[in-house]
């Protein structure tokens, strides 16, 4: 596992948001963590990403026990967060959004040319069709877009991916996109943190699922213990869902 | 560098590529404009007459481009005006009342110039108020403290006699003599104006303080999250505006010897336009450094173009309205053209 959490808490004030929550991921592997709104998802990723700090339970990279200060820290443990909210500048090119922040220097300058071309190449190599890296992220559709920040991560050293409900927003063609981005992430090597509320997009590409429900895991599964079925009707409670179909029907 | 063959890449062309560019409705009003004069006018084409109409075109030029840059960054200054007199009025003042060498007096204007745009820039990126409001606030200080000051030290609502001072025939030379080009002598700011673009430019396309200046600009939060010192890279674009009205200031008061208490006043707005109407956005992350040195261009034209038409110069405000409603149309027609999402 290159991180691991053991028994994970959080409370703000009197709210009890997360409560003894295990989960891990190892290199070459992606772990789903499924939930339905409030279910503890976002709360566990700032944990993960180091924008909150945990107050229960042991945060473990590389089998050490961590606590980050800042999100900073986790990147520079090679924990690479992206969020559904894209940390990218819509009016800028493609390749200046891939470089904001680290930009490659020559002398003084920046190396506009290499910018461009180590761009293109991790696009490529990442399977990314972008048509031309100049033109303006805001002219990307959302599924590219996340293609791009999952290729930026990569490129910048990622050994840990948390993506946070990359496939949400999407359709069901980008949403596709974006799922083969992430299994080509996992064959590159990293390990992927999948936030998603979605058991279909969920099955096909992990290999480990955590549920959580109202802040506590309610089930951790390999992917063979579990079909998308079971997984659809532990997160929503199968017995709600029963009892919501009975209450629709027709008298 | 080669592009591998995309046989889409092809589709979105060379002419999609230039109209990306912000600076193209400003090219297209460059020539609109002269060609308006060019024909009426055989002496607004003569070399006399260029040289003419690039003098105001590099005092304000120098202005739009930091403007530009500070608008890039998401920002505005309503005091950048204000703040050329204020520059000029130290200068002019230390050098005849306090005896002072003209390039002492001078930086000693760049000194309280540059602790103005600082001022500004910290009191924008700590409390996150508008600067807008902040800069007005600044705007008015100063034109208070002009007059005031002014007053207290001279009885009048001017400053005179720089001429008599220490330095001023080197001072003078540098920053508000005349070059002979071909016989027609062309006014030295056009220098400082073409250099400033030129600097701005660069910095803007091939810096990584460029690249920042876009991402504060284009979304903040977002730029502060990769790690792009958001908060300075403001407060260095409020400084840098500040050295271009210090700049401004001092090749002004050279030029004439003397300042007027009120100068500047109003023409922050003036600075604003030329660079809108060289394809600033006004919510801030997208323009250009050359697009405002050529909206300038287009004002000095309408400025001298319409005294030598023989009009009476207060068609000017009416043009400059026309112009600036007109670039704004048609920079958002190229920005929705540019940003047309695909999917």
């Amino acid at each position: 596992m290159i991180l691991e959490t053991r028994g994970i808490g959080k409370t703000f004030g009197s709210v009890l948001a997360l409560r003894e929550v295990s989960m891990g991921v190892a290199a070459g592997e992606v772990t789903c963590v499924l939930g339905d709104n409030g279910a503890g998802k976002s709360t566990l990723i700032k944990i993960l990403s180091g924008v909150h700090q945990h107050d229960a339970g042991a945060y473990l990279v590389d089998g050490r026990e961590v606590r980050f200060a800042s999100p900073r820290d986790a990147l520079d443990r090679g924990i690479a967060t992206v969020y559904q909210d894209l940390a990218m500048i819509p009016l800028m090119s493609v390749w200046r959004n891939f470089f904001l922040g680290s930009e490659p220097r020559k002398g003084l300058a920046f190396d506009v040319a290499r910018a461009r071309r180590v761009a293109r190449e991790e696009l490529r190599a990442m399977g990314i069709d972008i048509r031309d890296v100049d033109q303006p992220v805001g002219t990307l559709s959302g599924g590219e877009r996340q293609s791009v920040a999952i290729a930026r991560a990569v490129h910048f050293g990622a050994r840990v991916l948390i993506l946070d409900e990359p496939t949400s927003a999407l359709g069901v063609k980008q949403a596709g996109v974006v799922l083969r981005y992430i299994a080509r992430a996992r064959d590159r090597g990293l390990g992927v943190v999948f936030i998603t509320h979605n058991p279909h997009h969920a099955y096909p590409v992990g290999d480990r699922f955590v549920l959580l429900n109202r802040g506590a895991c309610v089930g951790a599964y390999g992917k063979a213990d579990v079909t998308t079925q079971e997984l659809t009707a532990l997160m929503a409670g199968g017995a709600e869902l029963e009892e919501l179909a009975h209450e629709l029907r027709r008298e | 560098m080669t592009v591998a063959a995309d046989e889409r890449i092809a589709r979105v062309g060379v002419a999609r590529r230039l109209l990306v560019r912000p600076e193209l409705g400003a090219v297209v009003g460059l020539v609109l404009v002269f060609a308006f004069f060019a024909v009426q006018s055989p002496v607004f084409r003569s070399p006399d007459g260029i040289a003419n109409w690039l003098d105001p075109a590099a005092t304000l030029g120098i202005m739009a481009v930091a403007v530009a840059l500070l608008m890039i960054g998401g920002e505005f200054d309503l005091s950048a005006g204000v703040l050329t007199g204020t520059s000029g009025l130290i200068l002019v003042t230390l050098a005849t009342r306090f005896g002072l060498n003209v390039w002492l007096a001078m930086l000693a204007g760049l000194v309280v110039a540059l602790a103005v745009g600082f001022a500004n820039g910290l009191v924008v990126t700590r409390t996150r108020l508008p600067s807008f409001i902040v800069t007005l606030g600044t705007f008015l200080m100063l034109q208070g403290i002009n007059l005031g000051v002014t007053k207290a030290i001279t009885g009048t609502v001017q400053v005179s006699g720089l001429r008599r001072a220490e330095g001023f025939e080197a001072a003078n030379a540098v920053l508000a003599g005349t070059i002979e080009v071909g016989g027609t002598s062309f006014r030295v700011a056009i220098l400082w104006w073409v250099l400033v673009t030129a600097v701005a430019t660069w910095v803007l396309m091939r810096s990584r303080a460029g690249n920042w200046i876009f991402a504060v600009g284009g979304n903040e939060q977002a730029a502060r999250a990769v790690g792009v010192p958001a908060a300075r890279t403001k407060i260095a674009l409020f400084m840098t505006t500040a050295f271009a009205a210090w700049l401004v200031g001092s090749i002004l008061a050279l030029r004439y010897t003397s300042v007027q208490a009120n100068i500047g006043i109003g023409q922050e707005f003036i600075y604003i336009i030329a660079a809108v109407i060289g394809g600033c956005l006004l919510t801030g992350g997208y323009g250009s450094a050359i697009g405002a040195a050529i909206g300038a261009v287009i004002f000095g034209m309408a400025d001298k173009g319409i005294v030598f038409l023989g009009w009476d110069a207060d068609w000017f405000t009416f043009f400059l309205g026309a112009m600036l409603l007109l670039a704004t149309l048609a920079n958002r027609l190229v920005r929705r053209y540019a940003e047309e999402v695909r999917h």
